[in-house]
């Protein structure tokens, strides 16, 4: 059979992507028709759609290349997909109660998340260059407008705006990389450009064009010193969307970011490391150093990002397969202690009102003790604090860089945490020692069970460290 | 042989006169269809090629939409074009400038043509065997229809968002029904009064 000849068979590993796809269609048709009254029928069904679709990708036996090495699904495409699908359907979960609040709840509003669901699912399985590129396009162009979501708002609208301009000029640069690399190599598959980096040293253009495509991947991760848009992002945007936008849009970025990097370049391993070192020691040392003086809980959640995108980077850096390891685990603990945080800073509301200063949660343990526990316990793990699930996240990625010999790396990172510590234990100071503020409202019973299963993750992922390390042990060793 | 030559000295003289006159002529309207003169004359160029498809998609996009789309800026947007350009001469030294370092580029791309050198090779189709239009399908339709239909989508996002961030319903509007107005009879319409003379109503 020619690479070419298509069967339906043939479109099977695609299958989820391709219920999302026509779920997207049938909802927006529904939307369009029954207009905003079909909003919570909307929602409703964009949950079940990312639910059907979560379990074709976790039953079907398909996998493999489809779409003539467009697309491929291995076992580390299965894992992070499933991961960002069931960080969407979170996210459209607790953006309900929001939307309402914010009267800016509409059907499009759900048909957009799965829009970019699909994206991120395109981002993860993307093959070539070609597919790689629209799948961000498709999934930033979805952020783009659910930045901008909440129109009336001019700091959304600004955020918006912002985050539209930058991408486009990030997309600019990964195209231009794209091309470049297209051009010295005469391959777009990634593992036709391995093939054919085999055994030559790489020439100088071939180095830039592997340069620009880290930047406009940087920019998606928002790694330093491409990170520029993502506290003004974050904070813009609405809460709801900035919760969405913290979990699984980063991880589908670092799993493109992986799979662009690792698979079509391990034949010059060492070009691409040290660019990657560089702007993990960047990320975690902003990261770490900038979060400080922030008052706005959501701008210091923004710093925050980019210093573990620094420490998730330093698995790749590593540029090993256990390296890889670490960084989707990584990935995959932060991605639940951002929706976690963030569906705390969600419940954040005094008398309707949305709140998002740091000291608003003053004396939070006096009036919320369960909330405030849970947000301690995501807390100390974003801060690295043993037993909880972020020790183990930054452990991996610490022990892969130090057995690929990064020493400086390791040590950089290990002290930056120290530094990054300091403002995740002010928060959980102010909540247990501070004069209570004046009470929040009660938690609405999605952000709470959200909120407590997250909470608990942290405290429990030292009993289930086991199978889920080796599950990304599994998908890890499929790229190399 | 030389009916070919005839046109595209024909073609590249109209490019290239229309291409001076979308700078030269004062009026900006006139500019615009100066420039679709050029356009057209382009495709012309395309069709001589052998490129057909080429030759298709600049009338379309360029001439149709993008040409038409300029049109109504400069109609709709009072510009004073007159003012613009009172700082001509004293720009013209940048301007120049920047027109040598792009003739440069051009020089240097063209003459040290040194990338893959089996590039063209690969990129080129069969030529003699289908039309570069029925090429493009067969590619389009078959090995590239992933990367197709996820760009149609992406162009559904554009639309989606389009309207998401602009369409404004606003209330007390008053708009035109036209069942309600269909639904009109006389007799809900029409109110018959007997007025006496001399006296108003």
């Amino acid at each position: 059979m020619s690479p070419d000849t298509m069967t339906l068979a043939s479109f099977l590993p695609a299958l989820p992507e391709i219920i999302l796809a026509i779920g997207i269609l049938v909802l927006l048709l529904v939307g369009a028709v029954a207009g905003q009254r079909a909003t919570a029928l909307v929602t409703g069904l964009a949950v079940v759609t990312i639910v059907i679709s979560g379990v074709v990708l976790v039953l079907s036996p398909a996998s493999g290349v489809a779409f003539s090495g467009s697309f491929i699904l291995d076992g580390f495409a299965r894992l992070m997909k499933l991961l960002a699908l069931i960080g969407s359907a979170v996210a459209i979960i607790v953006s309900v109660g929001f939307l309402r609040a914010q009267k800016i709840d509409s059907f499009e509003y759900p048909v957009l998340i799965l829009i970019a669901t699909l994206g991120m699912l395109l981002m993860i399985s993307a093959n070539d260059l070609i597919a790689a590129y629209i799948g961000i396009e498709l999934h930033s162009l979805a952020l783009y407008v659910l930045t901008a979501f909440s129109r009336k708002s001019v700091r959304s609208t600004e955020a918006g705006l912002k985050y539209f301009v930058l991408g486009a000029l990030a997309s600019g640069m990964l195209l231009y990389g794209a091309s470049l690399i297209y051009g010295f190599t005469g391959q777009v598959t990634f593992s036709g450009i391995a093939a054919a980096l085999h055994g030559e040293a790489p020439s100088v253009g071939l180095v830039f064009g592997l340069v620009f495509l880290i930047v406009g991947l940087a920019f998606k991760v928002s790694a330093v010193p491409f990170h520029m848009w993502t506290p003004d992002v974050y904070e813009g945007s609405p809460t709801a969307v900035t919760a969405f936008l913290a979990g699984a849009p980063k991880l589908a970025a670092m799993a493109l970011f992986i799979r662009a990097i690792v698979v079509p370049f391990a034949p010059i391993t060492h070009d691409w490391q040290q660019v990657i070192v560089f702007i993990s020691i960047a990320s975690m040392v902003l990261g770490a150093f900038a979060a400080i003086g922030q008052q706005n809980i959501k701008r210091m959640m923004a710093y925050s990002a980019i210093g573990h995108m620094g420490y998730a980077l330093v698995g790749l850096a590593a540029g090993t397969a256990t390296g890889v390891q670490g960084t989707i685990l990584y990935m995959l603990i932060y991605m639940v202690m951002a929706i976690g945080t963030f569906v705390a800073i969600l419940a954040m509301k005094r008398q309707g009102v949305m709140v998002e200063g740091i000291n608003d949660l003053a004396g939070l343990a006096k009036t919320h003790p369960l909330m405030a526990f849970m947000l301690a316990m995501l807390l100390f793990s974003l801060a690295g604090i043993p037993p909880l699930a972020g020790f183990f996240a930054k452990f991996y990625v610490f022990i892969a860089a130090v057995q690929a010999g990064l020493y400086a790396l390791a040590v950089i990172g290990v002290l930056a945490s120290v530094v990054g510590a300091y403002y995740y234990l002010r928060i959980v100071k102010i909540m247990y020692f501070d004069d209570p503020a004046p009470k929040l409202d009660p938690v609405a019973p999605e952000l709470g069970a959200v909120l407590g299963l997250s909470g608990i993750f942290m405290i429990v992922f030292v009993v289930i460290a086991g199978p889920i390390g080796s599950a990304a042990e599994l998908a890890a060793k499929t790229l190399f | 042989m030389i009916l070919p030559a005839i046109f595209f000295y024909i073609f590249s003289a109209v490019t290239i006169a229309s291409a001076v006159m979308v700078i030269g002529s004062r009026n900006p309207v006139h500019s615009v269809l100066f420039l679709i003169l050029a356009f057209v004359n382009a495709a012309g160029l395309f069709i001589l090629l052998g490129a057909e498809f080429l030759a298709m998609i600049l009338v379309v996009v360029y001439v149709g939409a993008v040409a038409v789309l300029f049109l109504f800026v400069v109609m709709m947007l009072d510009v004073d074009f007159v003012e613009l350009r009172q700082g001509f001469l004293t720009y013209l030294p940048v301007g120049g400038l920047i027109g040598i370092v792009l003739l440069a580029e051009l020089v240097l791309v063209l003459g040290g043509w040194y990338f893959v050198p089996n590039a063209p090779a690969v990129a080129a189709p069969e030529v003699a065997s289908v039309s570069n239009t029925a090429a493009l399908g067969q590619l389009l339709y078959t090995r590239y229809v992933y990367l197709f239909e996820i760009a149609g989508f992406v162009l559904l996002v554009a639309m989606i968002g389009a309207i998401v961030l602009t369409l404004h319903h606003k209330q007390g509007v008053k708009r035109q029904s036209i069942p309600q107005q269909n639904a009109r009879t006389p007799a809900t319409a029409i109110e018959v009064r007997k007025v006496e003379s001399g006296r108003g109503l």
